[in-house]
């Protein structure tokens, strides 16, 4: 067991500290949430630079340690998010990459490397969201294209996207996991309608997609026909172990934050939230330890962690929701402002036991995968 | 950084738990609980092991080995209930004569408690005037000591006063970390084995036609005993790769929390069963509970943690590498 890192590797780090010091004055303001034109374009100038730095790629071609070094410098040197790019660089681009032919690969890759085209996720479905596999939304084949009509929902900057990675069922009387394809739908076809959906939080972060008759060509399928759902598990396997570096670093500091707010207000003198300041600053901790076990097993193995990536999930996703929670109890009646940064992101939290499995899917995930317990009837 | 057992390691926690299934299996276990005497033969084998003398260096006769190892040899000890006083006899190692080898079996005091005082040859501290206990746990016999007038006084004011300033002073526990370290690894160990034997309980176990772990309700109480055990290993074992103080401290308060609570969600997915003598599980619980009480209180430890959070590097994002 050995926690340091390589000489390489520091020097890795070191380079990327450098050249984030000089990099991130030049930035342009942040531009507000609710302009999506405006974020679109922040977000691809931040990948835009990173490409021209010889970083575009880290999430693709670079050891598990190095990408963790890569995410946690981003954070704590306060660089903007994957924000747009986040479909292209660890969902859409990484499947591609595996699955898809020299020439689906060049034309798709190197556009996101560059920060040039935005993609979004057409996964879930009003009727599979837990349950994936139940997704319905159908494509016909018809000559050279597919014929595709259906509703996504929950993707996200389908407004400013310029290609989805979308699941559709090629074959509807197959077992369900095998009747599933994977298509790069350009948004701009025609029958593609975007509705914004509004979150508890006020902000329009997701869309429903509705899909009607919208023609993609057939060369757009990335794996075999039929075979999307072995080719979406390959997307899907390829954020454990690194997903959460920067928010737990972020979460950390944050913790760091509430200590000092709580002492300025006088609630530090509260036992009980000094209390749970100390327990959450435990659970953090290991939870950066988890990070740096699943990372280095995913290095040794070359694989998808095992026990780590679930587990990690399940505590983490709860522990953020107590560390806002403990925010609002450090904060009082301030809580209650929307204007403090905190009480934003008390809201943004309650999506983490939810999205990306639930916690109570995560738990069956855990006893009947690594457990071995039997699935329910 | 490869933060993963190497192969040394693997091996010696599997030879670490082949010895321990032979010495002291389910029938010797049993054979304890009913007559809980300190089986002298069994202590020498584990010295002669190196289990005490493990991280003594080889020039004076120890094994060498470090602190991660020790954490993995005691995470075995405390998965197979192994008992006696381990930690103190360890920490004795190389100070008390014949400690390393086995043959002298040391307990020490800690805070008003003393474990297995009557059969120890050395104590550590002061236990004038100790009065047994009737212990709660059949397999660790107790005695209350008053704390001595002298010794714990001063550490405990200035655990209690409030710190100028708990950035450039950190507080320390008045209490040996690494003997906070090896208690979180007994009760890790605890935690992974409470863990197998509720699956295990689950997929033998049926009612109404079908395992009980096929049920949900089941099912999420074993996830979360091993998320809680998993959670607490990473930070185990990450305390004993840097020896860092706060480390120690949340280490022990997961792995406290993983062996306690998972002790009772065994005995709650045991059913009926788990409320009787004859099943293993409250043996479990009420070690856990025993250690739970070494050190100083979890609360002074979260404290502890809290009081960190007002570092520079803690905002500066600079505090954990």
């Amino acid at each position: 067991m050995d926690l340091s890192y390589t000489p390489e590797e520091e020097e890795f780090r070191a380079r990327l500290r450098a050249w984030l010091a000089k990099a991130l004055p030049d930035l342009p303001p942040k531009p507000p949430a609710t302009d999506w034109p405006a974020r679109r374009a922040y977000d691809l100038g931040w990948q835009g630079r990173l490409h021209d730095a010889g970083y575009a790629d880290v999430h693709w071609d670079a050891s598990p340690t190095v990408r963790l070094i890569f995410l946690e410098e981003t954070e704590r040197a306060g660089a903007p998010y994957v924000g747009a790019n986040f479909v292209g660089l660890l969902h859409a681009g990484p499947t591609i990459a595996a699955e898809g032919t020299a020439a689906q690969r060049a034309r798709w890759l190197p556009p996101i490397l560059r920060g040039e085209e935005v993609w979004c996720q057409g996964f879930s479905e009003p009727g599979a969201g837990s349950d994936l596999a139940a997704l319905r939304t159908r494509a016909r084949r018809d000559g050279d294209d597919y014929v595709v009509s259906g509703a996504k929902i929950w993707t996200s900057h389908a407004e400013v996207a310029d290609w989805c990675e979308l699941l559709v069922r090629t074959d509807p009387e197959a077992p369900r996991h095998r009747g599933i394809s994977w298509l790069a739908m350009p948004m701009d076809a025609l029958g593609v309608t975007v509705r914004p959906l509004r979150t508890l939080a006020g902000s329009t972060e997701f869309a429903e997609v509705f899909l009607d008759e919208v023609r993609v060509p057939v060369a757009n399928r990335v794996g075999a026909e039929h075979d999307g759902w072995r080719v979406t598990m390959v997307t899907l396997s390829f954020e454990r172990g690194t997903a959460f570096v920067g928010e737990v670093v972020a979460c950390l500091r944050v913790l760091g934050e509430l200590a000092r707010e709580a002492r300025a207000n006088g609630r530090w003198d509260d036992p009980a939230l000094r209390r749970r300041l100390g327990l959450l600053h435990a659970e953090f901790r290991a939870l950066w330890r988890l990070t740096q076990w699943n990372v280095s097993e995913a290095q040794a193995g070359g694989g998808v962690p095992g026990v780590g990536g679930s587990v990690f999930k399940l505590r983490y996703s709860h522990a953020r929701q107590e560390l806002y929670d403990t925010a609002a109890d450090v904060l009082g009646a301030a809580s209650l402002d929307l204007g403090r940064g905190w009480t934003a992101d008390r809201l943004s939290s309650l999506s983490y036991t939810i999205a990306a499995g639930t916690s109570q899917i995560q738990r069956n995930i855990v006893a009947e995968r690594i457990l071995g317990l039997p699935k329910g009837r | 950084m490869r933060f993963q057992l190497t192969e040394d390691q693997r091996a010696l926690r599997a030879g670490t738990r082949e010895l321990l299934a032979r010495r002291f299996g389910p029938e010797a276990l049993r054979a304890a609980v009913e007559e809980p005497r300190l089986d002298r033969g069994l202590w020498r084998e584990l010295g002669a092991a190196g289990f005490f003398a493990l991280r003594l260096p080889e020039a004076d006769g120890g094994v060498g080995l470090g602190l991660p190892e020790a954490v993995l040899v005691f995470e075995e000890a405390g998965r197979a209930l192994l008992p006696g006083p381990l930690v103190a006899t360890h920490l004795a190692a190389g100070q008390v004569q014949g400690a390393d080898t086995g043959e002298t079996v040391v307990a020490a005091v800690d805070g008003s408690l003393v474990e297995w005082l009557a059969e120890a040859d050395t104590v550590r501290g002061d236990a004038t005037g100790a009065e047994p206990l009737h212990s709660v746990d059949p397999l660790t016999p107790l005695h209350a000591v008053r704390p001595s007038p002298a010794a714990p006084e001063a550490p405990a004011a200035a655990l209690l006063a409030a710190p100028e300033d708990p950035a450039a002073a950190p507080l320390t526990a008045p209490e040996d970390p690494v003997a906070a370290l090896l208690t979180a690894a007994e009760q890790l160990g605890t935690a992974g084995r409470v863990g197998e034997l509720a699956v295990r309980h689950a997929r033998a176990r049926e009612q109404f036609g079908q395992p009980i772990g096929a049920f949900q309700a089941v099912k999420h109480l074993c996830a979360d005993m091993l998320a809680r055990t998993e959670i607490a290993r990473v930070a185990v074992y990450a305390a004993a790769v840097t020896g860092d103080p706060l480390d120690i401290a949340g280490a022990r308060l997961l792995a406290d929390e993983a062996a306690v609570r998972g002790a009772r969600d065994c005995l709650q997915v045991h059913g009926g069963m788990g409320f009787t003598w004859e099943c293993d599980v409250h043996l479990h619980l009420k070690r856990a509970w025993v250690r739970a009480q070494r050190g100083v209180p979890a609360t002074v430890r979260a404290r502890e943690l809290a009081d960190a959070l007002l570092a520079d590097s803690v905002v500066q994002g600079s505090g954990l590498r």
